[in-house]
C-alpha cells in the first residue's frame, strides 16, 4: 500500500494492480476511496471535539456486532426474556461479555452523541451551509432514542416493564387518538409479551436498519459540503495551485491516525467500565432490573434510563399531563431549528461574544441539571428547580435570534488557527 | 545530515510504526474476536442437557426394544433374542461393512459381530446413515426373501440388519451409529459416556 | 477552557450519583455488610449456610452446582455430600422442593429467588434484614422485620440469633406521629452471640453476592489484561500519528 501511496497518479502495477483494475473497471472502488477517503480534505486544526463522530461509529459497530450474538441466545417472550439474559450471563461461553458490551455501549452511545451534538453547538457545524447534516442528526438522535427505549424492554426487568409503562401511557395525552395510539403500539390493553415480541422486531431490524442508512445519508451530506472546524472557516475558500485547500489535510493518512488515537483512549475508558463496572452504580445496570417484571408490584422510583433523564425532568416540571407531554415533545425538537434560530454571522464560539458564551454556559448548566433532577424524586426543592432549569432550556432556544444578532462578534481570521 | 538523511530516517521510522500499528491492531482484533466466536460452542445449559442418560434394563424382554432421546438424538436400546443372535452371521455376504471397518461409526469395544458391549444388548442411534431418517423395526424374519430380521428405512428404503449393519445395494453408505456407552450394572447402562467418571 | 468545564461538571455529577447509595426503601439506614469477595473460605460456609437454611423455600434457579463447586474449589464428593441434597447431578440448577402454589397459599407471596437478590437489592440490604427480625405478636409469623416491614418470611435462623425486641421511638411532625426503630434488644438465646451470628450473616451474604454474578471476579482480572493491551496500543498509535502529522506545518 506504501508503495501505491509514494507513486501518486502512477498506474498500480503487478497483480494487486491487474486486480484493481478489473474492479474499477465495474465498481467505482479507487474513485470512492478517493472522493471519500484519500483526497476528502478536512481542515488540520481539528480538535478533540471533533472525535466524537468517529466514535459514535465506533459504538454502532460494537452495538450491531454485540446485538447479533445476543439475538442468537435471547428470547423475546415474557416467560422466558429474563430467564433467558441470565442464561447468557452464565451459561454461554463468554455470554457475559458480549451482555455487558452492549449495556455499556448503549450508555457510552449516548455520552458520545451528546458531545457530537455539542460540538456542533460550539463551532456552527449546524450553520449554512450544513443545516441537512443537522437535520439528518437530528433524525439519528431521535430514531436512536427509540431504539434504546425499545432495547430496554427486552430484558424485561421491574424497569424495564414499568419505566415502558410509563413512558407509552405518556402518548395517552394526545386529545383524540391518544388511546387508540397507546393501544396501537402496545398491541395489546396493556404492556405484555406482544408489545416484547414488537419491540424485540422494532430494536433488532427496524431501528438498526433505519439507524445504518442514516448514518449513511449523513457522512454523505456532510461530504458534499466538507467538514467545518474550530474556526468556523470554510477551507475550500483558500485553495491552492493544485487545487487542495491550504488549511486541509488528507483524511488518510492524518485524521485516521489522529482518530486511531481516540479510538484507543475511547476503548480504554469502553473496557474499564465493562470490565470493572458494568453497572456503574446502577446507572448504566439498573438495580431495579435485576428483578424480573412484576405486574402487580410497581418500584418505588420508577425513572428512564440516565439519558432520557434531562427530558423526562422537563416532562414532570410540567403540572399538567397533555402539556407536560407537549413541552416533553417541543424539549426534544427544538434543537432541529439551531440552524435558523441562530442568527449570528460567525459560526464558531471562538469568535462569538459574550452572550452567547454565557447563553451556552446556561444550556450546558440547565442540562445536566435537568438531567439530575429527572432521576430525583419529585418532591420538595427539586419541583422549584426542574421548572426553573425548564424555562432556561427553552430560553435558549427561543431567544436565540434575539440575542445572537446583538451579541458583538470577533473577526473571523481568513487562515484556520493551527499550532502544530 | 542530509536532508536526504532525515527524510530516509523519517519514511523508514513511519513504515515501521504503520506495520506495528496495524499488526497490533489485528492481533487485538483477532483476540477481540475470540469471545464471540467461543459463544458459538454448546453452552453450560446444551452441555446439562446433553448429559450422559441411564437407561434400566431390568422391564425389557428378550426381542424387544426401547426408544431413549439422548442430545435430541433417538437411540435404540435392543434386547436381543436367541434367535435375533442365531440369525446375526448368516446375512453377512449381504452386508457392506460386516466387519465395522468404518471407524467413525462405532467405538472400538463395538467392533465385533455384535457391534455391542454385551452381545445381548444392541444400543444404535436410531438414524439412517443415508440421510437421517428414524428407521424402523423389522424383526419378523422372511426367510423366503432372504430376510433375518433389522432396521427398515422408510425414507429411501434402505437396510440394516440385527447388529445395525448397512445392507448392499442401498442408498445408505454406512453401518448405523453405535454412541458410547457403558454398563453401569448388568440392568443399567449409560448413554454419552464410556468411561467410568460421572 | 469550557470543555474542561464541561467533562470536570460531568465527572462531578456522575462521583455524587455514583454515592447516592445506602438507604432503603421507606429511608431505613442499612448496616454495612463489610463482605470479602475474595475469602473463599468464607464464601464455602456461605454456600453451606444458604443450602441448609434457605434453600428449603428459596431457589436459586440460573446457579449450577458445578459452577459454585469449580469456584469454592470444591471436590465432586464434597460438592455432592454438604450442598446437594435434592440434586442428583452437579449440573442441575438451585431449585427447592417447595412448589411455589403452595408457598404461595402458605405465605401470601412465593418466596423469591435468591440467584440475583443481592444485585437488585444490595448486600447491605440482605445483611441488615437477615438481621432485623424482631419480636412482633401481632404478626403470623409472631416476627416482623426492620428492613421490609410487613415480610411473611418466618425467622428462620431463631435458633441462631435467638429473638430480639425492637427499641422505637416515635416522634410528631406535622401533626403525624411516625415510629421509628432505633435499635435491638435481645430477648431470648440463641446458639451464637451477636459477633458470630453477624459473622454468620456475613458469610451467606457474600455467598448471594457471588451467585449474583460469579463472573465477576475472572471479569476484573481479564480487565487489568485489556487495559494493557490497550495502553500498548495507544503508545504505538500515539507515535504513529506524530510521525505522520509531521510535515503539517
Amino acid at each position: 500500500m506504501a508503495r501505491v501511496e509514494a507513486e501518486v497518479g502512477k498506474r498500480p502495477e503487478g497483480v494487486w494492480g491487474g486486480l484493481v483494475k478489473w474492479i474499477d473497471d465495474r465498481f467505482p472502488m479507487t474513485e470512492t476511496l478517493k472522493y471519500h477517503v484519500t483526497e476528502y480534505y478536512a481542515a488540520k486544526s481539528f480538535n478533540w471535539w471533533y472525535v466524537f463522530g468517529v466514535l459514535a461509529f465506533v459504538v454502532l459497530a460494537i452495538q450491531l456486532v454485540t446485538g447479533i450474538f445476543l439475538t442468537m441466545n435471547y428470547k423475546p417472550a415474557a416467560v422466558d426474556a429474563f430467564a433467558s439474559v441470565e442464561y447468557i450471563m452464565r451459561d454461554v461461553e463468554w455470554g457475559w461479555l458480549i451482555r455487558y458490551l452492549h449495556s455499556t455501549g448503549a450508555s457510552f452511545f449516548f455520552i458520545v452523541v451528546y458531545l457530537h451534538m455539542f460540538r456542533a453547538m460550539l463551532y456552527g457545524s449546524y450553520k449554512k451551509p450544513r443545516e441537512l447534516i443537522w437535520l439528518i442528526g437530528m433524525l439519528i438522535f431521535f430514531v436512536l432514542m427509540a431504539e434504546g427505549f425499545a432495547g430496554y424492554l427486552l430484558p424485561w426487568g421491574q424497569m424495564s416493564y414499568w419505566g415502558a409503562q410509563v413512558i407509552i401511557s405518556l402518548f395517552g395525552a394526545i386529545p383524540v387518538v391518544g388511546d387508540f395510539l397507546v393501544e396501537t403500539i402496545r398491541g395489546d390493553y396493556s404492556i405484555s409479551d406482544i408489545t416484547l415480541n414488537r419491540f424485540f422486531a422494532l430494536h433488532v431490524i427496524v431501528l438498526p436498519l433505519t439507524l445504518i442508512g442514516l448514518v449513511f445519508v449523513h457522512i454523505v451530506a456532510l461530504h458534499e459540503v466538507g467538514s467545518n472546524n474550530p474556526d468556523g472557516i470554510e477551507i475550500k475558500k483558500n485553495k491552492d495551485a493544485s487545487g487542495k485547500p491550504v488549511d486541509g489535510v488528507a483524511f488518510h493518512p492524518y485524521h485516521t491516525t489522529k482518530d486511531l488515537v481516540a479510538i484507543i483512549v475511547f476503548l480504554m475508558i469502553f473496557t474499564a467500565v465493562v470490565f470493572f463496572a458494568p453497572d456503574m452504580g446502577g446507572y448504566f445496570l439498573e438495580h431495579a432490573n435485576f428483578e424480573p417484571a412484576n405486574l402487580t408490584a410497581t418500584p418505588e422510583h420508577i425513572a428512564p434510563v440516565w439519558y432520557y433523564t434531562p427530558y423526562y425532568a422537563i416532562l414532570r416540571a410540567v403540572p399538567d399531563k397533555l402539556w407536560g407531554f407537549i413541552l416533553f415533545g417541543a424539549s426534544v425538537l427544538l434543537p432541529v431549528f439551531l440552524p435558523w434560530l441562530d442568527r449570528a454571522r460567525v459560526k464558531s464560539i471562538r469568535y462569538r461574544g459574550w452572550i452567547y458564551k454565557s447563553a451556552l454556559t446556561v444550556f450546558v448548566v440547565s442540562f445536566l441539571s435537568l438531567g439530575w433532577l429527572g432521576m430525583q424524586p419529585a418532591e420538595g426543592v427539586y419541583v422549584m428547580a426542574a421548572r426553573i432549569f425548564s424555562v432556561l432550556y427553552f430560553a435558549f432556544f427561543l431567544l436565540m435570534p434575539y440575542y445572537t444578532s446583538i451579541d458583538k462578534t470577533k473577526p473571523v481570521p481568513d487562515r484556520v488557527v493551527y499550532h502544530g | 545530515m542530509t536532508e536526504d538523511d532525515v527524510d530516509r530516517i523519517d519514511r523508514n521510522r513511519r513504515h515501521f510504526l504503520t506495520v506495528a500499528t496495524v499488526v497490533t491492531g489485528a492481533a487485538g482484533a483477532g483476540l477481540a474476536s475470540i469471545p464471540f466466536l467461543a459463544s458459538l460452542r454448546p453452552s453450560a445449559r446444551a452441555q446439562a442437557l446433553g448429559a450422559p442418560v441411564e437407561v434400566p434394563l431390568g422391564s425389557i424382554q428378550p426381542g424387544e426394544m426401547v426408544r431413549v432421546l439422548w442430545r435430541g438424538r433417538l437411540v435404540f436400546v435392543l434386547r436381543r433374542d436367541e434367535g435375533m443372535l442365531a440369525r446375526l452371521p448368516e446375512t453377512v455376504a449381504e452386508l457392506r461393512d460386516p466387519d465395522s471397518a468404518v471407524v467413525d461409526q462405532q467405538p472400538d469395544y463395538a467392533v465385533n459381530e455384535t457391534r455391542s458391549v454385551k452381545p445381548e444388548w444392541l444400543v444404535v442411534e436410531g438414524s439412517c446413515t443415508h440421510l437421517g431418517c428414524a428407521p424402523l423395526e423389522d424383526f419378523e424374519p422372511r426367510p423366503v426373501e432372504g430376510w433375518g430380521g433389522g432396521f427398515f428405512c422408510p425414507c429411501h428404503g434402505s437396510k440394516f440388519d440385527l447388529a445395525g449393519r448397512v445392507y448392499k445395494g442401498v442408498p445408505a453408505p454406512t453401518n448405523m451409529r453405535v454412541p458410547p456407552h457403558r454398563f453401569v450394572r448388568d440392568d443399567l447402562i449409560l448413554i454419552g459416556q464410556d468411561t467410568g467418571a460421572a | 477552557m469550557d470543555k474542561v468545564k464541561v467533562i470536570a461538571r460531568l465527572f462531578a455529577v456522575f462521583a455524587l450519583l455514583a454515592m447516592s447509595q445506602g438507604f432503603a426503601a421507606g429511608g431505613a439506614a442499612l448496616d454495612h455488610a463489610d463482605i470479602d469477595p475474595g475469602n473463599k473460605a468464607s464464601l464455602q460456609r456461605g454456600a453451606r449456610n444458604f443450602m441448609n437454611y434457605c434453600s428449603g423455600c428459596h431457589s436459586a434457579k440460573y446457579v449450577r452446582f458445578n459452577t459454585i463447586g469449580k469456584y469454592l474449589e470444591l471436590s465432586e464428593e464434597q460438592l455432592i455430600e454438604n450442598l446437594m441434597f435434592n440434586a442428583e447431578k452437579t449440573f442441575e440448577t438451585i431449585n427447592t422442593a417447595m412448589p411455589a402454589d403452595s408457598a404461595e397459599r402458605w405465605f401470601g407471596t412465593a418466596p423469591p429467588d435468591m440467584s440475583l437478590m443481592a444485585r437488585s437489592k444490595g448486600a447491605d440490604y440482605v445483611y441488615s434484614f437477615l438481621r432485623g427480625f424482631y419480636l412482633d405478636p401481632d404478626s403470623p409469623t409472631g416476627v416482623d422485620n426492620k428492613v421490609l416491614a410487613g415480610t411473611s418470611m418466618p425467622h428462620v435462623l431463631w435458633e441462631l440469633q435467638g429473638y430480639q425486641k425492637a427499641l422505637s421511638s416515635s416522634h410528631t411532625e406535622d401533626g403525624v406521629t411516625s415510629h421509628s426503630i432505633d435499635g435491638f434488644e435481645l430477648v431470648i438465646d440463641g446458639s451464637m452471640d451477636g459477633e458470630d451470628f453477624d459473622d454468620f450473616v456475613r458469610d451467606t451474604v457474600n455467598f448471594l453476592v457471588y451467585i449474583a454474578e460469579p463472573i465477576r471476579s475472572e471479569r476484573r482480572k481479564l480487565g487489568v489484561w485489556v487495559l494493557m493491551f490497550l495502553i500498548f496500543f495507544w503508545i504505538l498509535s500515539v507515535m504513529l500519528k506524530k510521525q505522520i502529522w509531521k510535515d503539517v506545518k
